[in-house]
């Protein structure tokens, strides 16, 4: 694949090279000293110091020089069979990439059994095999815990997944759909829509829906006209939420961004739009199978938390 | 010294000749010889060899070799210990205070370690004491190289380089039983059932002693070996070094035992070429201090008794210093270079023996959660995770306690039951600090947690960690 336009450098880079390897050999051949011959004394640089002072130019060792041509044979022979002229394949057409692909299926090959056998068992019965949950807590650790957390708690922004409260649906085959697929939320901005008062008057409706103390019950009956209004829609005219959106509940006091007062203002005046990336291509189905099952173990052990 | 006994050094003038640079090996003979130094190094090489040999064999523990470097799994066992990657340092110290002694003894007595310890002289000595016993000594060995390939010379030869072969095989063996358990090693050699890199060092150090001892002998120590040159540099004018005494006995000639030297007006050298003979390196030792004398000594002993058989006094070629032989200064053995190194040396060996003693076999690893600062639990404490690596380097179980300190009312936080590691186990534990926004000082705050074993005190560890909060309103 001819990674530039023009041939130019193709030529650029072969052709120099292989005329250095040449002129190296030849380079090799002039500086070397004949053999000197029993009875002959040895040569001298011909440079005389300090009137008496000369240089001996032995001959450099035979098994020395042997090693400089030995190179040159080398590298000549291995920029026939491997890629360094140019764009030349080499004629054993090795490549980066085919060597990343075989220790990729060497290692499927070798791995492969156990994540087959994984993948064949339902989410519920791997969550109880302590086997495949440590096997998915280190891909958890490997994979999820710089977003997530080491222990699984999230972090503002990334869901808390130890807890009993899910955005999409925290049955099995929904984790797993949210890990093979990822999510991506839509909280729109209000703050246009509402401005700063009403805002905040949403805001403490919000709140009191969790059971937050609340200061102002006049503001917390107009935000409640204006969450009829407007934020139903997602909410759910409770303020249940609804999993088919992602749209929280908010009646549970579990924040994924914060509970204080200001964090929600600025939620709903900038919206959120949260992404949990796709995992499909990335891990494979085997791999996220038992992510899933190691997720859903989480809030199914013997201690659950809210 | 009179005219008559002066020796007339040949004068060429100078450009005539060039010097042959290249200088052809001429095979050396060294010749038996008995005496208090030849007696020292035998003793040093039963001492050096019974170690190596016998050392990998001796077990420590349950089915534990007491010194065994295990590479695959990064643990060194010695004796009562296993030192871990983590315990390196103890081997930095260690070549210090070998190369500290190196220094000092050089610089007491010269080459020491090159004609009594150096494994080169030691598995030498083994194979010249073979090749002595199967071919003879030095004029026979001398009369079997010379003489064409009969049946004596084939037997004798091949009968030698057979039994060199396969003292250099039970030495490539004994070298990897350090690195694999060497029980395991012998049951599976017989069978030819030892893994490919075993076998490949076994024949490696096989080949490397055969080739070392039987053939390159002094090459190793005259062109190959850096001590040889930089050893010289630690002497001084103070150095016990092995002489010839020039002054009492030149001029050399041979004579009569009955005659009297001085009347004749001679020294006590009779030139009888027997310690260039017994010389390891091939050198004549008259010629002065040599960087190819390996100071065995051997030139010693066989002059000193010459020397008796003369009746003269021995020690013609002894040890002595530069400044004896000038006639300038008497023997000085305790002198600053010598008590400053002493010292050092002595520092630095109670500090090794002490700091070993004090080992706790436990180590506590603390790594931070950095996918965010911190978090807020949902009571409003702020909440730092961490996952603690603990080792375990003991060769026993052990229960532990956790705490953390350093900020008030600091809470740790674990699932999860009490903390339990196997006999040199590495465990995970994760753990979550929990800290009022109000107690926290500063956004980052220096903790400590301690890691305590149940049964026993001394295993005791205190590492520092942070904790990050929100920034500090002022």
């Amino acid at each position: 694949m001819a990674d530039f336009t023009s041939s130019f450098w193709n030529w650029f880079i072969a052709v120099p090279t292989v005329i250095g390897i040449l002129v190296l050999f030849w380079l090799n051949r002039k500086m070397t000293t004949p053999r000197r011959g029993r009875q002959e004394t040895t040569k001298t640089t011909g440079h005389v110091w300090d009137e008496d002072l000369r240089e001996l130019n032995n001959p450099l060792p035979r098994w020395w020089l042997n090693m400089f041509y030995i190179t040159l044979v080398f590298g000549l022979a291995y920029l026939v069979l491997y890629p360094g002229l140019g764009t030349f394949a080499g004629m054993l057409r090795w490549s980066q990439q085919d060597q990343y692909e075989r220790e990729l299926a060497a290692a499927n090959q070798r791995y492969g059994e156990l994540y087959e056998k994984y993948l064949r068992e339902q989410l519920t019965v791997l969550a109880a095999n302590p086997d495949a949950v440590k096997t998915g807590e280190r891909l958890f650790v490997n994979y999820c815990a710089s977003c997530h957390g080491s222990d699984a708690r999230g972090a503002p922004g990334y869901p808390n997944l130890r807890d009993g409260d899910w955005l999409w649906g925290g049955d099995p085959q929904a984790i797993e759909f949210t890990i093979l697929n990822g999510r991506q939320a839509a909280m729109p901005a209000w703050g246009q829509v509402l401005g700063q008062d009403g805002v905040a008057n949403v805001a403490e409706y919000v709140l009191s829906l969790s059971g937050k103390r609340t200061v102002n019950e006049s503001a917390v009956a107009e935000g409640k006209a204006k969450f009829q209004q407007l934020c139903v829609a997602c909410h759910g005219p409770e303020g249940k939420g609804n999993s088919a959106l992602g749209a929280p509940n908010l009646t549970d006091d579990v924040w994924l961004y914060g509970g204080s007062q200001r964090v929600v203002m600025e939620t709903i005046e900038r919206g959120r739009s949260g992404r949990m990336p796709a995992h499909e291509d990335f891990l494979g189905e085997a791999k996220v199978h038992l992510l899933a099952a190691y997720v859903y173990s989480l809030s199914h052990g013997k201690t659950v938390e809210k | 010294m009179s005219a008559k006994s002066q020796r007339v050094i040949p004068v060429v003038a100078a450009g005539a000749i060039e010097p042959e640079l290249y200088a052809k090996r001429e095979q050396v003979y060294p010749r038996e010889v008995h005496g208090v130094f030849a007696r020292w190094r035998l003793l040093m090489v039963a001492l050096t060899l019974g170690i190596y040999y016998g050392l990998p064999w001796i077990n420590w523990g349950e089915g534990r070799q007491a010194f065994l470097i295990d590479l695959p799994g990064r643990k060194f066992n010695l004796f009562f210990w296993t030192f871990w990657p983590q315990d390196l340092f103890y081997l930095t110290a260690i070549l210090i205070i070998s190369a500290l002694s190196l220094f000092l003894f050089t610089a007491v007595a010269g080459r020491l370690w090159c004609g009594y310890t150096c494994p080169q002289t030691v598995w030498t000595e083994v194979f010249l004491w073979i090749e002595r016993r199967i071919e003879g000594d030095r004029p026979r060995q001398i009369r079997l190289a010379a003489s064409p390939w009969n049946a004596e010379r084939i037997f004798k030869k091949g009968a030698k380089h057979f039994v060199w072969m396969a003292f250099a095989g039970w030495t490539g063996f004994t070298f990897v039983g350090y690195f694999t358990p060497i029980h395991e090693l012998a049951a599976a050699v017989p069978t030819v059932a030892a893994g490919p890199w075993e076998t490949f060092w076994i024949l490696f150090y096989s080949l490397a002693t055969y080739g070392n001892a039987g053939f390159l002998r002094e090459q190793v120590c005259i062109y190959m070996c850096p001590y040889a040159r930089f050893q010289s540099v630690m002497f001084d004018r103070d150095t016990l070094v092995i002489s010839y005494d020039g002054a009492r006995g030149e001029p050399r000639a041979a004579r009569r035992r009955t005659e009297d030297p001085k009347a004749r007006g001679l020294g006590d050298c009779i030139d009888c070429t027997l310690c260039v003979q017994v010389c390891p390196t091939g050198i004549d030792i008259r010629d002065g201090l040599q960087y190819q004398c390996i100071a065995c000594g051997a030139c010693i002993d066989v002059c000193d008794t010459v020397m008796e058989k003369m009746n003269y006094p021995k020690g013609l070629i002894r040890y002595t210093t530069q400044n004896e032989l000038d006639g300038a200064k008497p023997r000085r053995i305790v002198r600053p270079r010598v008590l400053v190194y002493s010292a050092i040396l002595g520092m630095l060996t109670v500090a090794l023996i002490v700091a070993v003693l004090l080992r706790v076999p436990l180590q506590l690893d603390v790594i931070r959660d950095r996918n965010s600062l911190y978090r807020e639990t949902p009571e409003g404490l702020i909440e730092n995770v961490y996952t603690l690596k603990i080792l375990n380097m003991d060769a026993r179980a052990h229960r532990f306690t956790l705490r953390a300190e350093g900020i008030e009312d600091l809470r740790l936080v674990r699932d999860g039951a009490s903390i339990a590691a196997g006999a040199g186990e590495v465990i995970e534990v994760p753990v979550r600090l929990q800290a009022e926004e109000d107690e926290l000082e500063h956004r980052s705050s220096r903790v400590q947690f301690i890691l305590q074993s149940e049964d026993d005190s001394r295993l005791r560890v205190r590492e520092q960690a942070r904790f990050l909060g929100p920034e500090r309103e002022r």
